[in-house]
């Protein structure tokens, strides 16, 4: 059995009294599209943070990529694509600096940077805006442009927070054609969202309430478990029990 | 290395795609140099007076000869009786009226002594003092002439300013603006930038790439760092050029402490992006926190020993108060780094104090 590619036990994070996130404990494998569910304020994005080496644990144990999230976040750093919730190009650069600058800060040699630049832009269909500042695109547009550059310098794994916001589901579903593609190419996908129909995408999902991992398994078996259709219906019942 | 070329190479574009930002850097220090040296003066070229010359003889007429060549004064009036003193001060064209008694020259050369008598519109008491002390001056200059040849034994008090000798008062307002532009372009702009990246999110996904966050800082200082200078030096050039400001003493030492003022401003401009989260609060907080005392308490404006003494106290801890003393010691004294090392010391104390608060306040936040 191969050792997974990011392991947490017992990984709690504190803020003075409030704790954010409760001892949760999961492992997932390489190349898997690990959906973390939860509503807002349900400490996904603490635990995020925690994995990609942003906020240090309070307790616990976390391993990503076969580094320790304590003492190796830099080597988790090199090994990881991250897109944030609060999207990460910058909105007075064009399409083309944007690519170059994030592949710039991970190192990429000038010669990669060229051949990826015009790869990029040649698979999304950018030709036409390449010099148009990211300002003046649609945000479903945006949006993969952002993911793209997130796995610009193959890492190993990519963490999105919450990476569709504010789109249509026809759109969303153009966005997880790239998540599919990046995981074919052997790319882990740890995705946390609130939108549903996404979690039906997943290979596996869990499911975090008030800082506690509740459920974790693939949407097939939740929805078995739960006698229900959908991943909607799951999380209702998961999120709000007692209107269930 | 290729990784912090990339990233200043985007702060370049942040720099030159804003306008605001672009004003703010170059519009400003040209407008400012130009309205402190040409609009906002203490010293007075060209001012009306009038003369009443009672006496008329050849030492009269040579004081006022001399008076009108002194390149201060405009002679606009002639007066021939005392009444129409009166007027003139009413209509207030006149700012100051020369009043010469009967028989100067005999009174001058058999008794040694006599009397000239000075009035001023002091409705505006600065200038009023100005003109005094103006006219003071020329006419025991005059004293000093005719004095010659005969037994100097009148002892003649000799004013001269020093290191300003002709009190140009830009020369003063030359290294305060430095000062201050240096401080509204270094911390202002980088606290400003630095609380962007975080408003809009993107520090994250800087924070959560390879990229230390020492580096990350380093590398949106560097352009601030380089641009600041440039300032430095293109107010250093204007001063020069377009209104004789000397530099007296080393410039490749006035160069240096310019570097290690901008190094302490900007390490204050990224401890003020370390506690707030917008730029609209690290806006703020720039102009009210830190460009006002600045302004007000350095020295710049108001000179500090006339402060009441707890803004003088105060005063040693604005930055800026250091760095235009220093300043002014190489531009108008032309002294070298013995006579203001303890003022230096003070500047590097400043940045590393602000640089270990900035880290300890960025390692709270990452714990």
């Amino acid at each position: 059995m191969e050792e997974p590619i990011i392991y947490a036990k017992d990984l709690t994070k504190k803020f003075g009294d409030f704790t954010a996130v409760d001892a949760i404990s999961f492992e997932i494998n390489r190349g898997e599209i690990f959906g973390f569910l939860g509503a807002n304020g349900a400490g996904k994005t603490t635990a995020m943070k925690m994995l990609i080496g942003l906020w240090k644990p309070t307790s616990g144990k976390a391993s990503v990529a076969g580094f320790d999230v304590y003492r190796e976040a830099e080597k988790i750093k090199k090994n990881i694509g991250y897109m944030s919730q609060r999207f990460s190009l910058y909105e007075d650069l064009t399409v083309v600096e944007n690519i170059q600058f994030y592949a710039g800060i991970y190192g990429l040699t000038n010669q990669q940077i060229k051949s990826k630049t015009t790869g990029l832009i040649e698979k999304l269909g950018l030709l036409e805006v390449r010099d148009s500042r990211i300002q003046s695109l649609p945000l479903g547009w945006k949006q993969k442009l952002a993911f793209s550059v997130a796995i610009l310098h193959d890492p190993k794994i990519v963490f999105l927070d919450e990476p569709t916001g504010g789109v249509d589901p026809i759109t969303r579903r153009q966005f997880w054609d790239l998540i599919y593609e990046a995981a074919h190419n052997g790319i882990t996908v740890f995705v946390t969202t609130h939108y549903m129909d996404e979690a039906e995408y997943c290979d596996r999902v869990s499911i975090m309430v008030n800082g506690r991992i509740e459920a974790l398994d693939n949407p097939s078996t939740l929805k078995k478990q739960f006698n229900v259709d959908t991943m909607h219906e799951v999380f209702v019942k998961m999120a709000r029990p007692q209107e269930a | 290395m290729n990784r912090f070329l990339a990233f200043v190479k985007k702060e370049f574009y942040h720099i030159f795609r804003d306008r605001r930002t672009l004003v703010i850097l170059f519009g400003m220090p040209v407008v400012q140099i130009l309205l402190f040296g040409y609009a906002i003066t203490n010293e007075i070229k060209d001012a009306r007076i009038a003369i009443l010359d009672k006496s008329k003889d050849h030492l009269s007429v040579r004081l006022i000869e001399k008076i009108r060549s002194s390149g201060y004064f405009l002679i606009e009036d002639y007066l021939n009786q005392e009444v129409e003193i009166e007027k003139l001060f009413k209509e207030g064209t006149i700012k100051l009226v020369l009043v010469i008694d009967e028989s100067f020259a005999q009174n001058l050369e058999k008794q040694h002594a006599t009397n000239i008598q000075l009035l001023a519109d002091a409705t505006d008491p600065n200038t009023a003092n100005t003109l005094i002390n103006y006219a003071t001056a020329i006419i025991r200059n005059f004293q000093a002439e005719i004095n010659s040849g005969t037994l100097p034994l009148t002892i003649i008090p000799e004013v001269r300013m020093r290191y300003n000798p002709n009190l140009r008062s830009v020369f003063l307002f030359v290294p305060g603006l430095i000062t201050i532009i240096l401080m509204l372009v270094s911390a202002m702009m980088t606290s400003i930038s630095i609380a962007r990246e975080k408003e809009v999110g993107t520090m994250e996904v800087l924070l959560a790439s390879p990229m230390q966050p020492g580096q990350v800082i380093l590398a949106k200082v560097v352009p601030y760092l380089m641009l600041s200078f440039i300032n430095a030096v293109v107010i250093l050039i204007m001063g020069k050029f377009i209104f004789g400001v000397p530099i007296n003493g080393s410039l490749p030492l006035l160069l240096l402490e310019s570097i290690l003022f901008i190094l302490m401003a900007l390490s204050l401009g990224i401890l003020i992006s370390t506690v707030t989260q917008s730029q609209q609060a690290a806006l703020l907080i720039s102009l009210m926190g830190l460009m006002l005392p600045t302004i007000l308490l350095s020295g710049f404006i108001f000179p500090i020993e006339n402060m009441p003494p707890a803004l003088q106290v105060i005063s040693n801890f604005i930055p800026a108060k250091w760095f235009i003393i220093i300043a002014k010691s190489i531009m108008l004294k032309g002294v070298g780094i013995t006579y203001f090392w303890q003022e230096t010391l003070v500047l590097v104390g400043f940045t590393i104090l602000f640089v270990a608060l900035s880290i300890k306040k960025f390692k709270i936040r990452l714990a």
